[in-house]
């Protein structure tokens, strides 16, 4: 025996010994009767083992609980969104209708409806991959409906692609607390917030279609979190139109406070670029920028927006029918219609009267008008429209404020690169 | 046997780079032949093993399994303020492999030795005319080489042993509430994933009941009263106490009354809500920390807005508003039995409505 072929026995035998389970595509066996679906599901789920294909048949499947999975390396295959459907119509237990806490994870070709609470959530997750998924409650906007869709949090590299979220009270496809994060060719319809990216870090947002919800899309940042100081974020090329389904989140989350019809909403980011976007038909506003508007005990909670771009978006008619008391005090100040590019002004108190550090102030470029008026600015002055209302003025220009917003970097998730 | 048997394995030590499935079976092989002398119940062969058994009475944890009647070495301990899972009655139990002992390390935790069981039956009195407990299910967990892992198992009608139920399961079982009300539920037995939910802290397995502090009182051994950590140290099961148990960290007891409404409070909200909204814990993406230890009142919830509550907000502004419990969110959650609302998530079908209304006092008694 030559050297290499003892090396190779060796090596088998090692393998052998260590009793690596092999990585498998397992076709589930459910049925659509009974609880079968839901004990075949969620042992499957445990039993994994990293780099396993679990294969989902094509039906519509009721679940009782909510659904979980731990195992690193695991792929959840069904047959195709409208192939492929998990019912929690009958829910009795479980926050959410799926909870990955695993990394190197691929959901791809299913449909999950009617979740109590949120329809898949990851936590902590590493390379989270969302394909071809669609989550939805199926009684149109409710209050009643769960908060979230696509919702992976204090995750990193997140990729959500060709998804469809309708009617979350909340959002649609949420990415909290999260970092490396793509969302593309996806569509979000019928809810409060259609896309929200808060409290994330590196995020790319492109070619989506965000329609008939109540905003559009939401870059926001939040204090009194792990993660905040949510910065580097790009939205473009996304349709923002016709979102125009009344508010129907319950009070007290901040997504309540979104007046109907905002296309695009900036809250307190750092390094934000909005290019590219056709944005239209919200009777709001078509991009809205603002402080957090609450106050708050969190010291280290930066609340202003800063370092945001705002160019070449193809700008229709908004700003029509503003909505709430956002959108009475936006029109009680600016009048009616509201300009399609608001920004409320608020800056901390020194850069009040200095303006803000290089690159750090609110850019607006040129961006096309496509329903024949220019497109529209305004600067709210809300800090002194409140405190010295004989030193309040609006502003109709875009800022010069110094230095140029940050370039920034194509995002990449690690699962793209292998 | 040494007093430091694990330690002087190298594979079990967890300090080395993880051996392949054989090669442990190997081991622990020779182990259980050295073990074979000993007068052991307790299979620690079938406790190590990767697989979990099929049967609960395959651990040898219990001389009587259907009457709840330890093993040698088996202790059984409780609790202060326990956690609220549906009006069951608890036994607990702990096994540590002998001559190994678990490490004082301040008021939580004590470092459990390789080989440690954590056993936990939940049951309800038997509402048949019959004496007794109708045991509902036992989850172990057991401190492995790559870490702790969870098992549930689910009691059989005929109440002769339990069976291993990985995916969970659904118990139809009438419950007796602490007054006396009985309810007819669908108890909960949660899977194996559901057990990490809880006992997950930054990603790994860990018990969450045995904490120094909660095991600070007496318990009815068989040979008379005597407090907990005492018996642990005279047993040689607890190592390192600093002190005598009078003078170490002493959690309050939720129901005891001398104690202040804001003691007991915090005492149930650490035990019920702590394992997952604790900075290690899944619950921290909220910002909100309901810790024995937490001292900011904004991360405890006062005057804190919701992150992503959904439905669970109720339509309210902040988690805790001081002096009105009906306007706090965190009530609210409490007091739904709704999944999409409710808190914990997991756990429990009913209301706890003494722990609502110990709740319910503290935040009604909360200055601005």
């Amino acid at each position: 025996m030559g050297w290499s072929r003892y090396v190779v026995a060796v090596g088998a035998t090692l393998f052998t010994l260590s009793g690596a389970a092999q990585a498998a595509t397992v076709e589930l066996p459910m049925t659509r009767e009974g609880a079968d679906a839901q004990e075949v599901l969620q042992l499957a789920l445990i039993d994994a083992t990293p780099g396993d294909t679990l294969v989902m048949p094509a039906g519509r499947f009721a679940l009782t609980d909510g659904l979980s999975l731990d195992i690193d390396g695991v792929t959840l295959r069904g047959q195709g969104p409208d192939k492929t459907i998990l019912s929690f119509r009958g829910q009795a237990a479980g926050g959410e209708g799926l909870l990955v806490t695993s990394d190197k994870i691929v959901l791809e070709g299913f449909a999950v409806e009617d979740v109590k609470g949120d329809a898949i959530k990851a936590n902590g997750s590493d390379e989270i991959t969302f394909r071809n998924i669609r989550v939805e409650w199926t009684d149109g906007p409710a209050a009643t409906n769960g908060a979230y869709g696509l919702y992976p949090v204090s995750s990193t590299h997140v990729l959500i692609e060709n998804c469809v979220a309708i009617g979350a009270s909340d959002a649609g496809i949420y990415v909290g607390q999260s970092q490396h994060i793509i969302v593309r060719n996806s569509r979000a319809e019928m809810n409060v917030a259609g896309i929200e990216i808060e409290n994330s870090y590196y995020a790319d947002v492109y070619d989506n279609v965000a329609t008939h919800n109540t905003g559009g899309i939401l870059v926001f940042d939040l204090p009194g979190l792990p993660q905040q100081g949510g910065h580097s974020v790009r939205v473009f090329n996304n349709q923002a139109i016709n979102n125009d389904t009344p508010n129907f989140a319950p009070e007290g989350n901040i997504v309540a406070d979104v007046p109907m019809g905002t296309g695009v909403m900036i809250m307190a980011n750092r390094d934000v670029e909005i290019f590219g976007n056709e944005i239209d038909g919200n009777a709001t506003t078509g991009i809205l920028v603002v402080a957090y508007p609450y106050d708050t005990d969190d010291a280290a909670y930066q609340p202003f927006p800063a370092g945001i771009s705002i160019h070449d978006n193809k700008i229709g008619r908004n700003g029509f029918a503003p909505d709430n008391e956002i959108g009475e005090l936006i029109a009680e100040v600016a009048g009616t219609p509201i300009p399609d590019i608001v920004w409320d002004g608020r800056l901390p108190w020194w850069e009040t009267f200095f303006g803000p550090a290089q690159g750090d102030g609110i850019y607006v470029g040129a961006n096309s008008a496509t329903d024949g008026e220019a497109v529209g600015f305004i600067n709210l002055d809300v800090t002194f429209w409140y405190a010295a209302r004989w030193l309040h003025s609006v502003d109709r220009e875009p800022p010069a404020h110094a230095g140029e917003p940050a370039k920034l970097a194509t995002v990449s998730v690690s699962q793209e690169a292998r | 046997m040494s007093a430091r048997l694990f330690s002087g394995i190298p594979c079990l030590s967890g300090g080395m780079p993880s051996l392949s499935g054989r090669m442990k079976s190997m081991v622990l092989a020779i182990l259980a032949l050295l073990w074979a002398g000993q007068a052991e119940a307790v299979n620690l062969e079938v406790a190590m093993a990767e697989k979990p058994a099929a049967l609960l009475s395959d651990y040898g944890l219990f001389d009587d399994l259907g009457a709840q009647v330890p093993a040698d070495g088996v202790v059984p301990y409780d609790l202060i303020t326990p956690l609220f899972t549906d009006y069951a009655t608890k036994r607990r139990f702990v096994f540590l492999p002998e001559g190994t002992v678990a490490d004082y390390q301040g008021a939580g935790l004590p470092a459990f030795p390789l080989g440690s069981i954590l056993v936990k039956t939940f049951a309800y009195p038997r509402v048949d005319g019959n004496e007794g407990l109708r045991l509902v299910e036992t989850r172990l967990l057991i401190h492995q080489q790559s870490g702790w892992v969870a098992y549930p198992y689910v009691w059989n009608e005929d109440q002769t042993d339990a069976v291993l139920k990985r995916a969970g399961a659904r118990v139809s079982v009438t419950a007796t509430r602490d007054n006396g009300r009985l309810e007819d539920i669908r108890y909960v037995v949660p899977n194996v994933n559901q057990c990490k939910g809880c006992h997950v802290s930054d990603d790994r397995l860990t018990p969450i009941g045995p904490k120094v502090r909660n095991l600070n009182h007496d318990f009815p051994y068989e040979t008379g009263a005597e407090n907990q950590l005492a018996h642990w140290a005279r047993l040689g099961l607890l190592d390192g106490l600093p002190a005598a148990p009078d003078r170490l960290p002493r959690m309050v007891d939720w129901q005891e009354a001398a104690s202040s409404v804001e003691a007991r409070a915090r005492a149930y909200l650490d035990v019920n809500c702590a394992h997952c909204h604790v900075a290690s814990g899944p619950g921290k993406t909220s910002g909100l920390f309901l810790t024995w230890e937490e001292t900011d009142r904004t991360r405890l919830g006062v005057e804190k807005r919701p992150i992503a509550a959904g439905r669970g907000s109720g339509g309210l502004a902040y988690d805790i508003q001081p002096g009105e419990p009906e306007a706090s969110i965190l009530l609210f959650r409490m007091e739904s039995v709704d999944p999409g609302i409710m808190m914990p998530e997991t756990g429990r079908t009913l209301v706890h409505e003494e722990g609502v209304r110990l709740i319910r006092t503290w935040i009604a008694g909360l200055e601005e």
